[in-house]
């Protein structure tokens, strides 16, 4: 870890500017990240700039949904009972985030905007675009078991590992931030942008700019929903694939949808072409499959992580089942 | 007068445990030694080459830096060879001198070292060491064609290349059932959660004292000693709590050189505390085995011909080498057996010895392999292996010295519940998983070496027991004071034991299971010799007598070493592992329900801490079999999940109801303390039976572990669902 | 094979420590760079106020600084749990946190646990139970076991599982820790769907737990 300056900021102006004014800033809210990042000297700031003070870390429920501060801490919305009862998708993505320890240190923010857990990023040596722009994409020709199957280039076949993200996905939830050019809404599917040939950009935000709120509409609240997450172990992991399914289902039709897949690409990826077929469909065992099949149309698969395809397609089958009280 | 045992065979919470949940208990990194300086490492980023340039002179100028050591800056030390090598050590080959020259044997190796005022100092300065490299060619990929045999030094310490009795080919040709079964099995790191750490101290009289993660504290001050040509009496060697080794503490690696280098560059004592990720290339690893087994029976099962190939990986500068193909060999009456053994020299650390070794990854290899002829012969798993039990040691012909497998099948099998498990589709559905059970027998050959051990006894009724042997875990503090207070007739209460210090009696590696068959005897002589020694008889309390002599306290040491029974019996620890699977066809998961171990391991000093440790070895084989595998990038030759979030060893949630108990058994013409050791045995058979278990519940033949969700749909895809 | 040697005095009792500690530097880190920040730590109970490199982690200041060395250092990143400590009550890595931004808070650490010399019921049962080989994940898992009961979230047999799941244990004592935690959180274990709950009780080692404190073995040596 090499030197830098710390300093904790209360004032959500000066947090704004100090981000946006000095040059190689960062923000720390939890630190999960950011000091795993600075251990293994990925991350290199002159300055980091501590927000846990901020005042962003209730959550509320409004008349038009749910907002969910930045610094809320991964354990206290899991536990929440308005998060239970109305986003149930949400609650089981953020139980089954990491361990317990973990989950009351991380906030919500932060976790949106974890990188990558693309081994030769986090090993802080191999070559690796998105750490070292130029340096070639380790991954490409490498251990690629768990690289991205859409929407990767040939700069960075990383896919984003968080939980959260993809369940907000299917939630059709906005961050809320606030910045040097004042605040604005960026939906969760526009936080994160793809590779392309800048992969060392893992989001939307400029610098300064801050989360101050997850926001959660109303509308999602009566869907029938589910998070089915796969992973090696059966607990502390992130996910190899998942999928968040979100259905208004009326009179056993499904009237309108929302599919998300996690570990699958450089962001959680929105499934429309399945959320097309579902709409108008009653769900059922056959519809499940057909659906997770249709989730891997597509997908452009690498050497090594071919077997994520027919992971995919079940993990979707069985996040709808869920959903729908299938067997 | 107290009965000779009351405390061994007794279920006795650990004599070290208060320290233990208190946080008391000190390891290496938590000795608080005074005026401490730090060092870390700096390591390649290439498997093979030449150091071109490196540049130290930022890292000098960094912040608390007191220097940087890099092979141009560093004295020669002399590496004596040692004559004869530890057991622990390769037999081939030269151990790495490090910071001695400018090449690269593989990514990780240490090429400078940094000492600094504090820890964060010494890292963020090694993070600025420059260093330029003339890469070479590398093997990184494993690759059979390129396999050789082992050497002549090798084959004579029991890792023979080829093997032959009777007609294996022959047999196999005929055989009227045959089956032939490739296998993979990754590397695997022992991922002891305590890093290895050495601290480092000179004093004025150029004496060294090291506190280190070690399983041998002798062999590291032999070896230390070796390495910088000081006599072993000026060197002290400390460990007193080990926290999980596995394997990883029975080497000197580089690294306790690298501290004591340091301590004497910087005139101050230092600590070299490893991070995770420079554990997994500076210390060793279970190395990558590919295997193809081939077993011929007749339709009543009997074996006719087994023959079995095994390519192991080893490092391009150390011959590491392991008895993957002695279960082959021993484990069931078969007339005709064959063994081939290869080794592929690759540019990586080397391999060393991890719980079980050889054993565990050849069981894997037999077992699963058992199973497919058992399901060939459309016999009982069970069954067949009854059918081939080995009365006599089929190697050797010499008879055991004691072997309970049968009853170990038998009664596992019995609390198991096998006779009755599900063997209909309909039986084995549930809910949306699949229910499967397998099995697997155990056999890990039993050794003993040579110990010594003191005994002090004082007027006021308490004992000290000293010896430099270890505890990692298995319970060494609590099984010698059992000994101990059996045969001074005392209460356990006043029986102290201090081990991990190389200033005690001597002492062999705590690995291999050796340690209670040698120590727990050397413990028990001792305490005879003294008993001898005070005029007393029989047993019961020592200390009326010691009393009666007039002095405050009275000491004695007792040996112990292998006898003749070595020669004319095999002796080994055995057992049966039961598993019921329950497997998600859709999303290829596998959790491991229930485990269910039989164990022959001679007498039980302690059933409360060796139950511990055989279900500690039944999780360590879940890992086998469903998650551990070091990824190990074939073009650069760096192993890429070197930390404990991407090498996944199990966490609570995979372990599903494990139960251990041992059969009937008293080895005394092994020992005369009857016991036969049950760390490695612990381990093996585990994953075999887990892999049969999946065979069970889905009908597929995984032929490689970890056996992971990728690897079902894959199996899956390549059957046609 | 037997020499005699005379010697006086008795063996203490205590486990083997480290020796003696240089009182003096106390508090002087000797590596501390200029833009060391001043920190409040209130450490089981005891305030304590440090000048902290920014880049020193809750755990590095715990076990260098103040020399409380029960908090072990397994990864370094969050992925085994060996460093668990309570920060306001709440079980947090402290491998991850950074010492600087922990100003004020209230930490209790596997030293602070154990009130007057008596063991904390979870320490005991620990000990009863055999919840540990090496001892090293020891100090994590219990924190994260007091803290799990002091957040509420012992519920079933279950959430215990995944509860405990973010502290690696490489020894593999999981049965033996869960049979802890459910002694001292009264806690049943769950009975299995198909094979019935005398065999998992069994090997889930609950009746030979109950079977060691009743008969006080459980208590030899302890
Ligand atoms: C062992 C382990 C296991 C894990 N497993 C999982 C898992 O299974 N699933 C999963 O989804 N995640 C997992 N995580 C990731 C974890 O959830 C994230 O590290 C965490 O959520 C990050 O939150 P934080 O508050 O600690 O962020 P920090 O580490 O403080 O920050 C992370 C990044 O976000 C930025 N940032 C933080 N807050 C804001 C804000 N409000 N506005 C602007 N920028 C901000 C920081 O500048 C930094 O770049 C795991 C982490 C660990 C350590
Ligand atoms: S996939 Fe992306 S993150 Fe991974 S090595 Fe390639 S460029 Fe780096
Ligand atoms: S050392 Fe903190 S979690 Fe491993
Ligand atoms: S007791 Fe050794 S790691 Fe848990």
């Amino acid at each position: 870890m090499q030197p830098f300056a710390y300093r904790k900021i209360h004032d959500v102006a000066a947090a704004i500017a100090q981000g946006a004014g000095e040059p190689n800033t960062v923000f720390l809210a939890g630190g999960t990240d950011l000091v795993q990042l600075l251990q293994d000297g990925i991350a290199r700031p002159a300055g980091i700039v501590d927000i846990s003070d901020l005042p962003f870390s209730s959550i509320a429920t409004t008349i038009d949904g749910m907002r969910i501060g930045a610094l809320a801490k991964l354990a206290d919305v899991a536990d929440h009972p308005q998060v239970r009862a109305h986003y149930p998708a949400l609650a089981t993505a953020l139980g089954e985030t990491a361990s317990p320890m973990v989950r009351n240190m991380a906030t919500t923010g932060g976790n949106l905007l974890q990188r990558t857990r693309c081994l030769y990023f986090r090993d802080g040596v191999s070559s690796c675009n998105k750490r070292e722009p130029g340096s070639g994409c380790g991954a490409l020709r490498g251990e690629d078991a768990r690289a991205a199957l859409f929407g990767a280039s040939e700069a960075c076949v990383a896919t984003h590992a968080s939980d959260l993200a993809v369940a907000l996905l299917a939630l059709d939830a906005e961050v809320l931030v606030a910045g040097p050019a004042g605040e604005r809404s960026i939906p969760v599917e526009r936080l994160h942008t793809l590779p392309g040939d800048t992969p060392w950009i893992d989001s939307d935000l400029e610098p300064g700019e801050l989360i101050s709120a997850i926001f959660v509409p109303r509308g999602a609240a009566g869907w029938a929903q589910a998070y089915a997450k796969l992973r090696h172990r059966a607990s502390f992991e992130w996910p190899l694939v998942s999928a968040a399914v979100s259905l208004a289902v009326v009179d056993g039709m499904i009237e309108d949808a929302r599919v998300a897949l996690g570990g699958v690409a450089h962001k959680p990826w929105r499934a429309e072409d399945v959320e097309t077929l579902l709409i108008g469909r009653e769900l059922d065992p056959v519809l499940a499959r057909e659906a997770g099949e249709a989730a891997t149309e597509g997908a452009r698969p690498l050497a090594g992580n071919a077997a994520k395809i027919p992971l995919l397609a079940r993990v979707v089958s069985r996040a709808l089942a869920d959903a729908g009280g299938l067997p | 007068m107290t009965p000779a045992t009351t405390f061994v065979g007794s279920p006795v919470s650990r004599v070290d445990g208060p320290a233990k949940v208190t946080g008391a208990a000190v390891y290496a990194a938590d000795f608080d030694i005074p005026h401490l300086a730090h060092a870390s490492i700096v390591q390649a980023r290439v498997p093979a080459g030449r150091i071109a340039a490196i540049d130290t002179r930022a890292a000098e100028a960094a912040p608390g830096v007191l220097a940087v050591m890099t092979h141009e800056t560093t004295r020669r030390l002399p590496w004596h060879p040692r004559d004869p090598r530890p057991g622990v050590d390769p037999k081939a080959g030269e151990r790495l001198h490090v910071l001695q020259d400018d090449v690269v044997r593989y990514d990780g190796q240490p090429v400078a070292l940094v000492v600094a005022q504090s820890e964060e100092q010494a890292r963020a300065a090694a993070d600025l060491v420059r260093v330029d490299y003339a890469p070479t060619a590398a093997r990184t990929r494993f690759d059979v064609a390129y396999a050789r045999a082992p050497s002549e030094a090798t084959a004579k310490a029991g890792r023979p290349g080829d093997t032959s009795r009777g007609d294996p080919e022959g047999a196999f040709a005929q055989a009227p059932v045959r089956v032939d079964v490739p296998f993979v099995q990754p590397r695997e790191q022992h991922a002891a959660i305590e890093p290895h750490a050495t601290i480092a101290a000179w004093d004025e009289d150029g004496r060294l004292t090291l506190w280190d993660k070690s399983q041998w504290v002798d062999n590291v001050r032999t070896e230390i000693a070796h390495v910088f040509g000081l006599a072993e009496d000026r060197i002290r060697v400390i460990s007193p709590f080990v926290g999980g080794a596995f394997g990883s503490g029975l080497r000197t690696w580089p690294h306790v050189t690298l501290a004591a280098l340091a301590a004497e560059r910087v005139g101050r004592p230092v600590r070299l505390a490893l991070t995770r990720r420079q554990l997994f290339t500076n210390t060793g690893f279970r190395p990558h085995t590919e295997s193809r087994v081939r077993l011929g029976a007749f339709p009543d099962g009997r074996l006719t011909a087994i023959l079995h190939e095994a390519t192991g990986q080893t490092s391009t500068y150390e011959e590491y080498a392991e008895t993957t193909l002695t279960p082959a060999r021993q484990l069931y009456a078969c007339p005709n057996v064959a063994t081939r053994y290869r080794l592929l020299d690759m540019n990586v650390n080397t391999p060393s010895p991890m719980r079980g070794p050889g054993a565990a990854t050849g069981e894997l290899f037999l077992e699963t392999a058992m199973d497919e002829l058992a399901h060939a012969l459309g016999m009982n798993p069970l069954e067949l292996r009854r059918a081939n039990l080995a009365k006599t040691d089929p190697d050797s012909g010499k008879p055991w010295s004691s072997n309970a497998l049968a009853a170990c099948w038998d009664q596992a099998a019995a609390r198991f519940g096998w006779a009755d498990r599900p063997r209909t589709d309909e039986a084995r559905r549930a809910g949306r998983e699949r229910i499967g059970s397998g099995m697997a027998s155990a056999f890990y050959p039993a050794h003993r070496a040579k110990a010594r051990a003191r005994v002090t006894l004082y007027a006021n009724g308490g004992a000290m027991i000293q010896a430099a042997t270890s505890d990692m875990g298995p319970g060494t503090y609590t099984a010698l004071s059992q000994v101990a207070a059996d045969a001074l007739g005392l209460p356990l209460e006043q029986v102290r034991v201090e081990i991990g210090d190389s200033a005690l009696p001597p002492a062999p590696a705590h690995g291999g299971s050796i340690t209670m068959a040698t120590l727990g005897n050397a413990v028990a002589n001792a305490c005879a010799a003294l008993r001898e020694t005070l005029g007393a008889d029989g047993e019961g309390d020592l200390t009326p007598a010691l009393r009666r002599s007039g002095r405050d306290s009275a000491a004695a040491e007792g040996a112990s070493s292998p006898g003749k029974e070595a020669q004319e019996y095999e002796s080994a620890a055995f057992g049966a592992v039961f598993a019921e699977v329950r497997v998600d066809p859709e999303l290829g998961t596998v959790r491991v329900a229930r485990l269910v171990g039989g164990y022959d391991v001679g007498r039980v000093v302690n059933p409360k801490l060796a139950r511990s440790q055989c279900i500690g070895g039944m999780v360590q084989g879940i890992g086998m079999a469903l998650s551990e595998e070091a990824v190990f990038d074939r073009h650069c030759g760096r192993v890429m999940n070197a930390n404990l979030s991407d090498y996944l060893v199990p966490v609570c949630a995979d372990v599903g109801a494990l139960e251990a108990f041992f059969v009937e058994s008293d080895d005394r013409v092994f020992n005369p303390l009857g016991v036969k050791g049950l760390a490695e045995i612990a381990l093996c058979g585990v994953a075999a039976a887990i892999v049969n278990a999946v065979y069970d519940a889905t009908g597929l033949r995984m032929r490689e572990v970890p056996v992971t969700p990728e690897r079902i749909v894959t199996a899956q895809a390549a059957r046609g669902r | 094979m037997s020499e005699t040697t005379t010697g006086a005095g008795a063996p203490a009792r205590e486990p083997v420590r480290a020796p003696a500690r240089d009182s003096a530097r106390d508090d002087a880190s000797p590596g501390v760079p200029p833009a060391a920040h001043p920190v409040r730590l209130t450490v089981n109970g005891e305030a304590h106020d440090l000048a902290v490199d920014p880049r020193a982690t809750l755990l590095d200041t715990l076990r260098e600084r103040l020399r409380l060395t029960g908090a072990k250092k397994g990864c370094e990143h969050g992925s085994c749990g060996a460093c668990t400590v309570l920060v306001d009550g709440r079980r947090v890595v402290s491998c991850l946190a950074l010492a600087v931004a922990c100003d004020g808070r209230e930490v209790t650490t596997i030293e602070g646990l154990a009130a007057g010399g008596r063991l904390h019921p979870l320490q005991q049962a620990f000990l009863d139970a055999d919840a540990f080989q090496c001892g090293y994940c020891t100090p994590g898992q219990i924190m994260s076991g007091v803290g799990l009961m002091a957040e509420g979230r012992a519920r079933d047999d279950a959430s215990l599982r995944d509860e405990l799941s973010g502290n690696l244990c490489r020894c593999g004592a999981y049965p033996n820790i869960l049979a802890a935690l459910r002694r001292t959180t009264g806690i049943e274990p769950a009975p299995d769907a198909t094979r019935g709950d005398d065999r998992l009780r069994a090997a889930a080692g609950v009746d030979e737990i109950a079977r060691d404190a009743r008969d006080g073995a459980g208590q030899g040596g302890a």
